[in-house]
């Protein structure tokens, strides 16, 4: 039983760190870039969640089946929060290149509470209830205790994800163009990389990511409301910072590491300071080991 | 010509990317999806607008000039008269005169208004000596308001300790949490301390909600007494108005004293920090010294303020001193002109009075600070009043250079 109870937090666990990797490649694809951190990127995530409800909404109404919905409000969410995040380059961040290192980050930080009152003001401030749109799989019946079927489709997802990214960023002459900005911006421009291009490719990169992050946990925890972003951002980016910021496979591991130590603490202590023990981790992270995990030596910036 | 079919563009692609959020609700009682075309259709003209005005702004800023300038000889003689001993002076003490005889003019929902507006003054300014002089990027200011506050409400509840007994126990107990969190992060440059500064300001705040044995979790500590004066039984109204007098003496006193500290030893040290740490650090100054009094000096504001902010309100509790309270401080401060005591005061007025008085503006309060640090950021960094910076004027230097220019 109590093998049962570690199984169950466990899995609990890997399901919230792979959504906190999901979001936290975004945080760590743009630092690799510009060194920015991009703080209204939790807000992306939380537009990716209310554009698909919206979607699903209106599909709800045509009768289509579950997975047909799930899956165009899914795509239409990744679209349009890729939109959203190639805008909010091109207006908070682009005009501030070359500015004090402070500049940009006080704009982020500007454009994230604009986008969750922009949120508030066209939607509503409270929580809405998100449809139940993950399908029940029969084979889970043996094992619901510890997963059940939207932990299955999140852990699936996410993993093909990150598969998609790492191959995308490592085969495609787009992702050795984006690592070797990362290297040296200018060094890559020399040799006729478009810079600005790249730049805005990975927002759009890491928006869409965000927007899968937040169409699967919206329909994981059946509600959104406007101020997930903040909270899933923070502790995303926490993730990031943890396995070593601007590195692609630090983001994955410090999402599950993160995840992992919620899950448990959680489960075996209390569940009061959870939030508190991201920012606990954080701080500490930053004080006695900026580098994360996966220290300098190995780090791999993109 | 040109301009205007890439406005017109601008506002079609903002049209189709704010469609699903702006343009469709569900309406989950009747079950049907509400268009909002009428919404879409003021977004696209705004949009419109607002795509001509800044292609307008960036090609001037391009060009090297001001995105907003006042007409040559207008802005120079507007410059010395403000800039004159006599008409400062004369400004400052009509501003006064209005603050002391405002209690008597107005209702007791005004007074308590300008009072928080006060309070939020001194928050700015409180602020403004780490982020605008020292140059340190803090994001959870709120927090030290918050120690500031539960010391009080807590010393009040569990020993019955007064106001006036609280209000340097505030203080002090604001510096000691802006020491506990100065000592790790002082390695820690820009972004990275912004982070852990809010992540600070987080678990304070999360602490006070979940330790309720002590702190009353979010139900919060009710129940305090406002500021005695000697002992008197005061009325609503005349303690409100004692509180508000209470406030400009210290919204006063904090103005005397950081204008005081802008020219010291220590302030000038704070403000070589925020222009090159490595220089600073060259010149002999001590950085551990220099980073932790900015940090010490700008939470003891907060913990007064929040000392004072509890005896106003009678009651406090976590959801007061969120991310967001940091924020809408750390606005004034970017808006009013980072290190320049003047333009924060203002921006903090402009900032609390607007959405008070238009209502209209208040639903949009939030969006519109957002825009607000967004837009200052690209377009005037220096804040409405930029910083005044102390020169020195070496007169055989400077006639020297103007011979060498005009050979």
């Amino acid at each position: 039983m109590d093998f049962q109870y570690f199984l169950e937090l466990f899995f609990g666990g890997l399901t919230r760190g792979s959504i906190y990797a999901l979001i936290a490649l975004g945080y760590t694809l743009v630092y690799g870039i510009i060194q920015l951190i991009n703080f209204a990127h939790g807000e992306v995530y939380m537009l990716g969640a209310f554009t698909a409800l919206i979607v699903a909404g209106i599909l709800g109404f045509t009768g289509f089946p579950a997975v047909g919905i799930l899956l165009v409000a899914a795509l239409v969410a990744v679209v349009w929060c890729a939109a959203y995040g190639y805008t909010l380059e091109k207006v908070a961040y682009k005009p501030l290149r070359g500015a004090p290192r402070l500049s940009p980050l006080i704009s982020a930080i500007g454009m994230s509470i604009f986008l969750q009152n922009y949120v508030i003001l066209a939607q509503t401030s409270d929580f809405v209830p998100f449809p139940r749109l993950i399908p029940e799989f029969d084979f889970l019946e043996y094992i619901d205790y510890i997963m059940g079927p939207s932990d299955l489709v999140i852990l699936v997802t996410s993993t093909c994800t990150m598969i998609a990214l790492t191959l995308f960023i490592h085969y495609t002459r787009m992702g050795k163009a984006m690592r070797a900005t990362a290297q040296n911006r200018k060094m890559a421009m020399l040799l006729g990389i478009d810079a600005d291009r790249i730049i805005s490719l990975t927002f759009i990169i890491g928006s869409a990511l965000a927007a899968v992050g937040g169409v699967l946990i919206a329909s994981h925890m059946g509600q959104v409301n406007f101020n997930i972003g903040f909270l899933a951002g923070m502790k995303a980016f926490t993730a990031a910072v943890l396995g070593g910021i601007g590195s692609i496979p630090g983001a994955m591991v410090g999402g599950l590491v993160l995840g992992l130590c919620e899950s448990f603490t959680t489960g075996y202590l209390s569940g009061n300071y959870e939030d508190v023990l991201a920012f606990g981790i954080l701080i500490l992270i930053l004080i006695f080991r900026p580098d994360g995990i996966l220290g300098k030596a190995t780090v791999q910036k993109v | 010509m040109q301009r205007l079919i890439k406005s017109a563009l601008v506002a079609l692609w903002f049209v189709v990317l704010t469609f699903p959020i702006m343009g469709i609700k569900i309406n989950t009682v009747t079950h049907s999806v509400d268009l909002r075309s009428d919404r879409m259709l003021m977004l696209a003209l705004g949009i419109f607008i607002l795509a001509a005005v800044w292609d307008w702004a960036f090609s001037r800023k391009s060009r090297g000039l001001p995105v907003i300038s006042l007409p040559q000889g207008l802005g120079s003689s507007l410059a010395r008269f403000c800039g004159s001993a006599s008409v400062r002076r004369g400004s400052a003490c009509a501003v006064l005169a209005g603050l002391i005889v405002m209690p008597w003019v107005s209702s007791l929902y005004q007074t308590n208004i300008m009072t928080s507006a006060l309070l939020y003054i001194m928050l700015a300014l409180g602020l403004n000596i780490v982020v605008g002089l020292a140059g340190q990027l803090v994001l959870g200011y709120a927090a030290f308001y918050a120690v500031g506050a539960y010391t009080y409400g807590l010393l009040y509840q569990y020993f019955g300790l007064g106001f006036w007994a609280c209000l340097p126990l505030g203080g002090a107990m604001a510096v000691f949490f802006g020491l506990v969190l100065g000592f790790p992060v002082l390695r820690l440059r820009g972004d990275y301390l912004a982070i852990v500064t809010l992540g600070f300001g987080e678990i304070v705040r999360l602490t006070l909600q979940n330790w309720s044995t002590v702190t009353g979790g979010p139900r919060g500590v009710s129940n305090i007494p406002r500021p005695g004066l000697f002992g008197m039984d005061l009325t609503l109204e005349m303690s409100s108005t004692y509180l508000y007098y209470l406030v400009v003496a210290a919204v006063i006193i904090t103005i005397i004293v950081i204008s005081r500290l802008k020219n010291s030893r220590v302030g000038l040290a704070l403000q070589a920090l925020r222009e090159d740490e490595i220089a600073c650090e060259a010149m002999g100054i001590n950085l551990t010294r220099v980073k932790l009094s900015a940090f010490a000096l700008g939470s003891c504001w907060a913990g007064f303020a929040g000392v004072i902010f509890a005896a106003k309100t009678t009651f406090i509790n976590p959801a007061s001193f969120t991310f967001m309270d940091s924020a809408m401080i750390l606005s004034m401060v970017v808006l009013g002109g980072m290190g320049s005591i003047t333009g924060v005061v203002i921006a903090a007025v402009i900032l609390i009075l607007a959405p008070e008085y238009l209502r209209a503006f208040s639903e949009y309060r939030m969006l519109i600070f957002g825009m607000i640090m967004v837009l200052m950021m690209i377009f005037r960094p220096q804040g409405l009043v930029s910083g005044e910076r102390a020169t020195y004027r070496i007169s055989a230097l400077e006639g020297r250079a103007g011979k060498g220019e005009g050979a």
